[in-house]
């Protein structure tokens, strides 16, 4: 499972990485993306779902989330 | 794809959207656009299309900067006065955005360098000023098969309408022939509110960044207006025309050549 570490990472920079991971992903694949609490973890897991992917899980770690997406659409 | 932290970084409005992603941007960047004339209309044109991304981008031109030009072609500075225009707005493209080729075409389009100068690119956008220009380019375009964008400009209304080789009306097919010496008044005599070709400017390159990505409706068989006194904005519906010179059905336009009928609209001194 690819694991994409976006701590530290500005809005929207950090969505446009996860969405270019996303794109380069085929159908189905799951993909974990750190991120940090607040901001970047509550936008970016909008986003994502808004692109259609599938949000699996959402873990709350010491100071940073862990979000695990699968890969809807081409 | 390959993009660097960079490019990231400069093109993330772009690869937000939707209708564009990493996939798009790569596309704008594999793109090549020509475009023809660097005043009022080329201006805008070279300005979006450097800022966007799109990996090369000609630009033609033979004069150099004048003041006069200064009103309108917000490429191009003070400090530039003298320079080739296509120089002066190489610096600048690249100044806003290094990661872009730009290959510069010192020249006036005629009907011998025209086609050399056309291929390769994947749509052409038509800055001119003159419609002897305007014709060449279209039958270039149309003979080679390169999607390009019209427009024109003349005190406050501008035009514009984007030919998809055999597929859409092309300029001829609307126009097929030169209007005649003295029906149209030159831009010398008649003056053009320099906020104009910004405008109609920004919609060619609008249609090359669609066209590059694969989005959207472009401007094929409809002429656009823009009469910018009254700010409103005209569509007209246009067909192929079966008879038109060069992509109707019996083209009697097989090879370019000068129109000899057509008037230089602007006259340059020297």
């Amino acid at each position: 499972m690819q694991t994409v570490d976006l701590r530290g990472v500005a809005c929207p920079t950090n969505f446009v990485k996860a969405k270019l991971a996303l794109e380069m992903a085929d159908a189905g694949d799951i993909l974990r993306f750190f991120l940090d609490a607040g901001e970047p973890v509550a936008n970016v897991s909008a986003s994502l779902q808004g692109e259609g992917h599938r949000l699996l899980a959402r873990e709350e770690r010491q100071g940073y989330f862990v979000l695990t997406v699968e890969k809807v659409g081409g | 794809m390959g993009f660097s932290e960079e490019e990231i970084e400069r093109y993330s409005r772009h690869i937000i959207l939707k209708e564009v992603g990493g996939k798009g941007q790569a596309r704008l960047r594999a793109g090549k656009v020509l475009i023809i004339g660097a005043g009022g209309l080329g201006s805008p044109a070279a300005l979006y299309l450097a800022a966007a991304g799109v990996g090369r981008i000609g630009i033609a031109d033979a004069d150099v900067v004048e003041l006069s030009n200064l009103q309108r072609q917000v490429i191009h500075h003070t400090a530039d006065l003298g320079r080739p225009k296509v120089d002066s707005a190489r610096d600048k493209m690249r100044a806003i955005n290094p990661g872009v080729e730009v290959v510069t075409h010192p020249c006036w389009v005629c009907a011998e360098n025209i086609a050399g100068i056309v291929a390769g690119y994947d749509f052409v956008i038509d800055g001119t000023d003159g419609f002897a220009a305007k014709y060449l380019i279209n039958d270039a375009c149309v003979l080679a098969g390169i999607p390009f964008s019209h427009a024109g400009i003349l005190h406050f209304v501008g035009q514009t309408m984007t030919v998809l080789p055999g597929r859409s009306p092309c300029f001829r097919c609307v126009f097929p022939v030169p209007p005649a010496a003295g029906a149209i008044p030159s831009c010398a005599e008649a003056g053009v509110i320099g906020v104009l070709p910004g405008v109609m400017g920004a919609i060619q390159a609008t249609e090359a960044v669609k066209f590059l990505l694969g989005v959207g409706e472009l401007l094929a068989g409809r002429l656009l207006i823009y009469d910018a006194e009254a700010l409103e904005f005209h569509s007209t519906p246009l067909a192929k025309n079966p008879a038109c010179p060069v992509c109707g059905e019996s083209p009697t336009i097989t090879e370019l050549r000068d129109e000899a009928g057509a008037r230089t609209v602007c006259e340059r001194e020297g």
